[in-house]
């Protein structure tokens, strides 16, 4: 690895002022498990590394009856995904965490790390994206807040200034009578890159009709997205094994995955069909309901 | 020989020797040995498959702080004649040019240059400083693509060889081998069932956790002595020797604890830089390699192709055809001959023309992986024979078993089998309920498949000393890769009577034990633990001559039983092991019993594995839901140790077939991480049951059959069988990803609709 | 530049001077010694680097030593107390459990974490909490059996 400073700020302050006077040379550290080694293949380069587990700004996790979830940029992966308001409210977030590289990734890999990788792949992104999150930003010029899936600019990419750095990741309470589900296709059980990720978000009125639809994508596009077509074909809609099908179909047409070594541009679009399908059954079964 | 119920200690599960330094952390592995003032040394690859190296200047790698020695081609001498390996060979000249490029770098990850500097750091910051002109050329992606008459060439004085005879224009085929038997062209005429298909797999590596790591001293007078991960000391020494032109007697290789070999660890990587650079800077080098060398530049085992035509006549296998193409990486040397052999090793075929290509491309030189060139040969045959089994409508153990190799039958090369067991595993297999109770389930199949593998005994030795207080000390020359040091212990043990505990066994290095071979080849329990036999023979026929001395008789005379010495027929007469041992320090000199093997026959392994799966017919991903391994061991000298050998083959067998594969994008390695390298973890893997049959082998004092290799031979075959059963569509290329298996699925709809 | 680095590994306090870049487990391996804690892929895939930090199991191949200020590093080698093995080193090697043993240390930090925190794990869920550690040598059977075999209260 190159040689370069570490520093551990205490304040947000601190670590904006490190950033800005590093002129885009600084890089912060959460997690490690892509920065590390990104550093030692030399993908990344840094003169200055700056920790961002130390600051307690990006260190809070909290739910609150109005406010909703609050992520910390530095929070583990482990820890969003047994945090008891996650595993109530929010399955798609917990089951994307917890289901990251291994148990000894999930304790470092933090979910603002994952977000700031920008990996196409990044297995938390599409859940807190259908779940509506904001990423609250700051920089010398004060904060910001974009909302998740605007969050991305290309591979490796995200909108953020040199000088700015990602604090936390909000989450609205989900309204009653919504559920959220993700699942990811792997060739093996456990360690793998995505090949395709989804993420669906339902709501239902009173009288069993989709009142809201978010279908957010991973791995087979520059950034994560959101599958509009497919959410247009549940809305206003009683979602039954007809609306299912056809959500897969249209899911199709938000990707634009490339041939990897991890899977063909073919074999992707038809795990985006699968997994859309298994993941709106999954949220129709937590609401009882049978598809 | 001895019964099995008359052995005490053999046969029994040990606890492993060594076990307390594993579970501790003490053991001393490659990385983990430094010599103090040890510089490390890293090296520069080449980042083309194919490129004449013009010219290197390294002056600016040289003037960095810390920077103590860089070495390039120019600084080794003209290497020696022969050959290197233990089940796979490499011409000395080849390895020469393997260890470093001279003029040409022929893969990409090819060694152009070392650097070795006082830490890691600077060393890897010096390689950026090294310029090297390159004039690249185009590269020869895979073997088909090599093998076209206007293929670029890796070698233009590298010639086919061919039943004896030398090709008139230079070629990447490297050799043609050549198997036939009766007249197959008659035979097929008379087949009532005739099948042909061709079979793909590609290229994978051993995947052994611990990266190669050494270390290496020259010291003052010139006397080398290399530290380093390896399967065989002597073998390092014998190649190291060639490659640098020394005498024997100044070099010294000490093995350090060996974290996985499957065969990859056998030809030396960075043992010939580290020593060239501790020349060069007068200091020890430590080298370790990082994954991504590893997998870029170490030996992987080969891509292949294979086309197989096979017929049966009534119920018999009666003709065999086939083509099989090995791809050997950058230098010739591919197990393909061996694949032949594999394939055809479990059937009695009384027709057959097989022909094996190995040919080079710009990839690294193949090495062993644990039965080299089995694997492969094996999916594609067992695969033919279950295709040929259902057009007969005929269960597949039984078609095994009808055309399965007995005693007296030829193997492929026409030598008659000794005593085997094939017979013995497949009956077990039909009686067992692995295969009989029935699997249930949508997209649910299970699969069988017979594994054969030769062997290798070559030469071990061992030494055993007997203490004054009657305790051994046993040197044995074999690396101990999984656990026979545990072995040879019991063996000795039983040998003279004695509890385990009262042997301590010590891997040698090559200054002090006798020229053992590689460990590996699964010559380890047999060929050494007769070796050891030996060594405790030879040291109780010393001590008998002694007993013979002190109660005046004839040494004939004496017999050795529960731990005394005594006259036949005349047990009152009799010393015991204790005293005769304190004789070693009064005088008559020290007991010690040496014991050298080089002329064992054969003892073929055969196995058979019954695996269930259960496939996702959306993504194609398979699942393995249980498995059972079946073995002739021959005999048991540690259970635990044989069923982990099973385990271990089977698992990597599994990886084989189902998510392991190099991904190319010509000529540079797309996967180069274990993360993309994709190996099974415990998730992906139920509990491998295994049963043990135990056909005592025709020679050696136990009836011992060597046990670590053929467990990787079955496990492609099975699962391609099982898939072939859950899904009714049959995959011919391996791995069977979930991305093959899905296109197969739709392609067999598309042709059904 | 060096930097100062002060953490607990083992029980004991370490006062050193690294280099940022150096990783934990280069610290662990080429700064204190302990070598029990194994390279196998230099990035966290693996597990045979995973050591036990601040009662976590983490790929220390995945973190700097300076990442380690103020903290408390457990290692293979402070797993035996008093000259006793852990149960769990005791049933590996009761339970046949290693052939090249250079995966052990980083499977006996694993499975320590597991059962800190779930002493009586399925066999499922023993599988999953040991996904990330790879193992080329046993098919992970005799592993597997071995964790059950504390998780079930007989292996000590």
């Amino acid at each position: 690895m190159r040689e370069f400073d570490y520093k551990a700020p205490r304040t947000l302050r601190e670590a904006i002022s490190l950033l800005a006077k590093a002129n885009g040379q600084a890089r912060i550290l959460a997690g490690g498990t892509d920065l590390i080694d990104q550093l030692r293949t030399r993908r990344r380069t840094a003169g200055l590394i700056i920790d961002g587990k130390t600051i307690p700004d990006l260190n809070r996790l909290d739910y609150a009856a109005r406010r909703g979830l609050r992520v910390g940029a530095g929070v583990s992966c482990t820890s969003v995904g047994n945090f008891p308001a996650v595993k109530e409210r929010y399955h798609a977030i917990q089951e994307s965490c917890l289901l990251i590289g291994s148990v000894q990734i999930q304790n470092r890999a933090a979910v603002g790390g994952n977000f700031c990788n920008a990996a196409p792949s990044a297995d938390t992104v599409p859940s807190f994206i259908v779940l509506g999150a904001k990423c609250v930003i700051a920089g010398p010029k004060g904060k910001r807040e974009v909302l998740a899936e605007e969050f991305f600019a290309g591979p490796g990419r995200t909108v953020m200034a040199p000088d700015e750095l990602l604090v936390e990741i909000v989450v609205p309470p989900p309204p009653k009578n919504s559920a959220s589900h993700y699942l990811r296709f792997i060739p093996r059980a456990e360690m793998d890159i995505a090949v395709a990720g989804v993420a669906s978000y339902v709501q239902l009125s009173p009288d069993g009709r989709c009142i809201a639809a978010r279908i957010a994508l991973a791995s087979v596009a520059p950034t994560p997205v959101r599958a509009k077509e497919a959410e247009a074909v549940l809305i206003g809609k009683k979602i039954t094994e007809k609306e299912i099908q056809e959500a897969g179909e249209k899911a199709v047409l938000a990707a634009n995955p490339i041939d990897d070594v991890r899977g063909s541009i073919w074999y992707r679009k038809e795990l985006v069909k699968v997994l859309t399908r298994r993941t709106l059954g999954e949220c129709l079964a937590t609401l009882g309901q049978k598809s | 020989m001895t019964t099995v119920a008359e052995r005490k200690v053999i046969g029994k599960r040990a606890t492993k020797v060594d076990a307390l330094d594993r579970v501790t952390g003490k053991a001393v592995f490659g990385a983990d040995f430094a010599m103090p003032g040890t510089l490390h040394g890293k090296v520069l690859r080449s980042p083309h498959p194919h490129a004449i190296i013009k010219k290197i200047d390294y002056s600016k790698a040289l003037a960095v702080p810390g920077v103590k020695a860089v070495v390039t081609s120019a600084d080794f001498p003209i290497a020696g004649a022969g050959t290197a390996g233990g089940e796979l060979l490499i011409n000395i000249s080849d390895l020469r040019r393997l260890v470093v490029a001279e003029d040409k770098a022929l893969f990409a990850g090819h060694p152009i240059a070392a650097v070795a500097a006082t830490n890691p750091h600077i060393a890897e910051q010096a390689l950026d400083l090294i310029q090297v002109d390159y004039e690249v050329l185009p590269p020869v992606e895979n073997a088909i693509q090599g093998m076209q008459p206007q293929a670029p060439l890796l070698d233009s004085n590298r010639y086919t060889q061919s039943l004896g005879e030398k090709s008139s224009k230079p070629s990447n085929i490297a050799t043609i081998h050549h198997l036939e038997r009766g007249d197959v062209d008659k035979a097929f005429q008379e087949c009532n069932v005739v099948i042909e298909r061709r079979y793909e797999t590609q290229m994978v590596h051993q995947g052994y956790i611990e990266p190669q790591a050494c270390s290496a001293l020259v010291d003052a007078d010139g006397k080398i002595t290399v530290w380093t991960t390896s399967q065989g000391s002597f073998n390092v020494k014998g190649q190291l020797v060639a490659l640098l032109q020394l005498p024997q007697n100044m070099v010294k290789v000490v093995p350090l604890e060996i974290g996985g070999g499957f065969g990859g660890k056998i030809i030396v990587m960075l043992e010939t830089l580290a020593v060239m650079l501790s020349k060069k800077s007068g200091r020890p080098v430590k080298m370790v390699m990082s994954r991504e060398e590893v997998l870029k530049a170490t030996g992987p085992g080969s891509p292949t192709y294979i086309k197989l035509k096979t017929g049966v006549k009534g119920d018999r296998l009666y003709a065999v055809e086939g083509e099989f193409i090995y791809d050997a990486g950058a230098f010739p040397g591919s197990p393909v001959g061996a694949g032949l052999n594999v394939a055809l090793g479990p059937y009695k075929v009384e027709n057959m023309r097989v022909k094996g290509y190995d040919v080079v491309t710009n990839k690294p030189r193949v090495q062993a992986y644990r039965a080299p060139g089995g694997t492969p040969a094996a999916y594609a045959m067992e695969s033919q024979v279950d295709l040929m089994a259902e057009a007969m409508d005929m269960d597949p153990v039984e078609f095994r078993l009808r055309n399965g190799v007995q005693e007296g039958d030829l193997m492929a090369n026409n030598q008659p089998f000794n005593r085997i067991g094939l017979k013995e595993v497949l009956e077990r297999v039909k009686s067992h309920p692995s295969w009989n109770i029935p699997i249930n389930g949508k997209y649910r199949g299970r699969g069988v498949a017979s594994g054969f593998w030769t062997g290798a005994q070559l030469t071990s030795s061992a030494q055993v000393q007997v203490n004054a207080d009657g305790t051994l000390s046993l040197m044995t020359g074999a690396v101990d890769l999984t656990g026979t040091r545990t072995t040879m212990q019991q063996i000795c043990a039983e040998e003279f009577g004695v509890t385990p505990d009262k042997v301590h066994v010590s891997v040698g290095d090559t200054e002090s034990v006798g020229y053992t071979d590689v460990s590996g080849g699964s010559r380890i329990t047999y060929s050494m633990g007769t070796a050891v036999n030996r060594a405790s023979q030879d040291a109780i026929a010393q001590m008998k001559q002694r007993a013979a001395n002190q109660l005046k008789v004839n040494a004939e005379d004496i017999e050795f039983a529960d731990g005394w010495f005594r006259v036949k027929g005349d047990p009152e007469k009799e010393v015991s092991f204790l005293e005769l041992a304190r004789t070693s320090r009064r005088g008559d000199g020290p007991i010690i019993g040496k014991g050298v093997v080089s002329k064992l026959a054969p003892a073929p392994e055969f196995a058979a594995h019954v695996v269930d799966v259960e496939v996702d017919p959306e993504t194609g991903k398979v699942n393995v839901l249980n498995y059972t391994a079946f073995q002739d061991v021959g005999f048991a000298v540690n259970p635990t140790q044989v069923e982990g050998q099973m385990q271990g083959g089977a698992s990597q067998g599994i990886g084989w077939a189902l998510t392991e594969e190099y991904v190319w994008d010509k000529g540079i390695l797309r996967n180069a991480t274990l993360l993309d390298y994709r190996m099974p973890t415990a998730l992906d893997l139920p509990m491998i049951n295994t049963e043990i049959i135990e056909v005592p082998a025709s020679d050696g004092p136990y009836g011992v059959r060597g046990v670590g290799e053929v467990p990787i031979v079955p496990p492609a075959g099975a699962l391609a069988n099982a898939v072939a059963k859950a899904t009714g569509v049959r995959l011919y290329q391996l791995p069977m990803s979930p991305e093959r298996v899905l296109k197969a699925l739709r392609d067999k709809a598309k042709d059904k609709a | 530049m060096k930097v100062p680095l002060r953490f607990i590994v083992n029980s004991e306090p370490q006062e050193l001077l690294v280099e940022p870049r150096q990783t934990l487990l280069e610290v662990l391996r080429d700064e204190l010694g302990l070598t029990g804690t194994k390279e196998g892929c230099g990035n966290g895939n693996c597990g045979s680097c995973t050591v036990i930090m601040n009662g976590v199991s983490i790929v220390s191949c995945c973190t700097l030593g300076v990442e380690a200020e103020g903290k408390d590093v457990l290692t293979v080698e402070g797993l035996a107390q008093g000259g006793k093995l852990h149960p769990l080193q005791q049933a590996f090697i009761e339970g046949g459990a290693m052939q090249c043993g250079i995966c052990t240390p980083g499977f006996l930090m694993s499975t320590k974490y597991l059962l800190d925190n779930n002493p009586h794990p399925t066999e499922q869920e023993i599988r999953l909490a040991i996904a990330g550690n790879l193992c080329r040598c046993t098919g992970y059977d005799k592993i597997v059996r071995s964790i059950m075999a504390v998780a079930q209260g007989s292996g000590g």
